[in-house]
């Protein structure tokens, strides 16, 4: 399969099944197996073509920059492709036990439009189309979080969808900015411009604070939470697994290709915010009754890993870009099966009061060792891929002579444990309920082939870190 | 100051009306009305800065329009749900969600 098929193909896929979903109710599980599946194998024969050769490009239709699009595909993108594929037919297996019709055909055709969106924008070679997959991901997103239908998933849904459009607005604004004075959007020929510009900052500026907001970063999380916590399970797991590192992701892209990494400011900026979330939010968690809010606080005390990790790249090189994207697949698995593991439980009890919880650890052992190797990652013990992360983490502060990282890192982990072991707790004690109704089956081992995925990336480094390459 | 270089400023200055009317409105309509001011403003800015016979800016207009009316037609749709619950127990078949 050459390039002009398969990068066009990894759109294309996801997004006919999504649109199949939604048009042949009648078919639904076979498009969502066939779908995601497809989706799987693709990302998986982007991962293999990739390594050796020089990054992957097609112009769609033959339409170059400035007005086609274009499709480009380096180690970054086909990391980010690979393990959405990855997880995605795990999500989608646990949505097929966990909803009843009419919700599981809107589930399997807005999760692929999702996917769609999300190939897309790490395939996306210039800043429109970027623009274009970021609402059409975080439309599908909304939609999602919607889905359970309580007035207060509802609420949350709408100041959800009101943040990701000011943030996707903020990011248009800079683009445009960047247009008038350069008069291309093409991410390569922009490639190191953006500091000459006239205007550059400020669009820099703007870009920025709209992907941040996006991506909930500490302060800029208000909506997260009330979102993540009141979706259904799966939808939860995708969005705090997947959606919000797609801004980040993009931030990462704008900052080093076409900024160059500019500016001492930003990084100490970016770092401090990113240090500050990890506490902040890390107590936040601590503090929550509700398993699920627990939960996403903690998805927002990992995304500040993630920023202080990209902060450190312009002085760290590729000890801090590694530990970027082994703490952002780490994340993924750990945090989408935590969320499967902790939905399993709410189920079972009906509600999801930490200290309401009964003792499931005979009834549903796999959900509970689900939430105790997310733990494992979350905190960042060995050999997890969330002790790698960190590790790489605590090296690059050190090259870049950033000593109060070793202590927000190891204050950031013992507040994990804390949270985690919160959740741990509850599955061991309290009082038995035997008579509760079981779960099907598959909605557990979801949850732990997911958990147990975040942990055996541990083993994975070397070969994640040959297949993303240098720094852009 | 050229005719492009005061609606650029223009559409810089609704961009901020918006942004302040999304923070301080209080109830989502307005919110959402804000939000579709802020996308307005935006389109203002990229077409005051096409060159002479630049296409481009226009196609980019007309997908952000698209876009925003995708958007909006969603937030209207959360918003009527919340306001009228009933109306959520009876959605005609292919309708909602999608």
């Amino acid at each position: 399969m050459s390039d002009s098929v398969l990068l066009p193909l990894l759109v294309l896929w996801p997004l006919a099944g999504g649109l199949a979903a939604l048009l042949a109710p009648r078919i639904v599980g076979l498009v969502l197996v066939a779908g995601t599946l497809g989706n799987l194998a693709l990302g998986l024969f982007l991962a293999v073509t990739l390594p050796g050769g020089d990054p992957l490009a097609h112009d769609v239709g033959g339409w170059g920059a400035p007005l086609g699009i274009a499709l480009r595909a380096d180690g970054l993108s086909a990391i980010l492709v690979l393990v959405t594929a990855f997880a995605a037919p795990w999500l989608a297996l646990h949505a097929s036990a966990a909803y009843a019709e009419p919700e599981r055909r809107y589930f399997a055709g807005l999760f692929l439009l999702f996917l769609a969106a999300l190939n897309g924008l790490f395939l996306a070679g210039d800043l429109f189309n970027l623009y274009v997959t970021l609402e059409l991901l975080g439309l599908s997103a909304v939609a999602l979080a919607a889905l359970g239908g309580g007035p207060a998933a509802l609420a949350a849904s709408l100041r959800y969808l009101l943040a990701t459009l000011t943030g996707s607005l903020a990011y248009l604004l800079g683009v445009a900015l960047l247009y008038r004075a350069a008069g291309t959007l093409d991410l390569a020929q922009l490639a190191g411009q953006g500091t000459v510009l006239p205007g550059g900052a400020v669009a820099f500026a703007l870009m920025v604070a709209g992907l941040l907001l996006k991506a909930a970063v500490f302060p800029l999380h208000f909506w997260l939470p009330p979102a993540h916590a009141n979706a259904t399970p799966p939808v939860s797991a995708a969005l705090s697994g997947l959606a919000v590192k797609a801004p980040l992701y993009l931030v990462l892209r704008l900052w080093l290709s076409l900024y160059d990494g500019a500016w001492p400011l930003v990084a100490e900026l970016l770092a401090a915010l990113g240090a500050a979330g990890v506490l902040w939010c890390s107590l936040q968690a601590v503090l929550q009754a509700r398993a699920k809010l627990l939960v996403a606080y903690s998805t927002v005390a990992q995304l500040g890993y993630l920023l202080v990790a990209l902060a450190l790249v312009p002085a760290a090189g590729l000890t801090a870009y590694g530990a970027f994207v082994v703490l952002l697949v780490s994340h993924v698995l750990a945090k989408a099966g935590l969320f499967l593991a902790v939905g399993n439980l709410a189920r079972r009890a009906r509600h999801d009061r930490i200290d309401g919880f009964e003792r499931v650890v005979h009834h549903m052992p796999l959900s509970a060792g689900a939430i105790a190797l997310a733990g494992v990652s979350l905190m960042g013990l060995p050999p997890s891929g969330g002790f790698s992360g960190k590790w790489l983490l605590l090296q690059a502060g050190i090259a870049s002579g950033r000593w109060w990282l070793v202590a927000v890192v190891l204050l950031g982990g013992l507040l994990a444990a804390v949270y985690i072991f919160k959740l741990i707790e509850h599955t061991f004690g309290g009082s038995d309920r035997p008579e509760a109704t079981a779960l099907p089956r598959r909605m557990e081992w979801a949850a732990l082939a997911l958990a147990g995925s975040a942990v055996g990336l541990g083993f994975l480094g070397q070969p994640l870190l040959g297949l993303l390459g240098g720094v852009p | 100051m050229t005719g492009q270089a005061l609606y650029a400023v223009l559409g810089c200055g609704l961009f901020c009306l918006g942004f302040h009317a999304l923070v301080v409105a209080a109830h989502p309509l307005r919110r959402l009305l804000a939000v579709n001011v802020m996308g307005s403003s935006v389109f203002l800015v990229l077409v005051a800065g096409a060159a002479p016979g630049d296409p481009l800016p226009q196609a980019l207009v007309i997908t952000g329009i698209v876009v925003a009316v995708a958007a909006t037609a969603l937030g209207l749709n959360l918003l009527l749900r919340l306001a009228v619950p009933a109306a959520a127990d009876e959605p005609a078949d292919g309708e909602g969600g999608s």
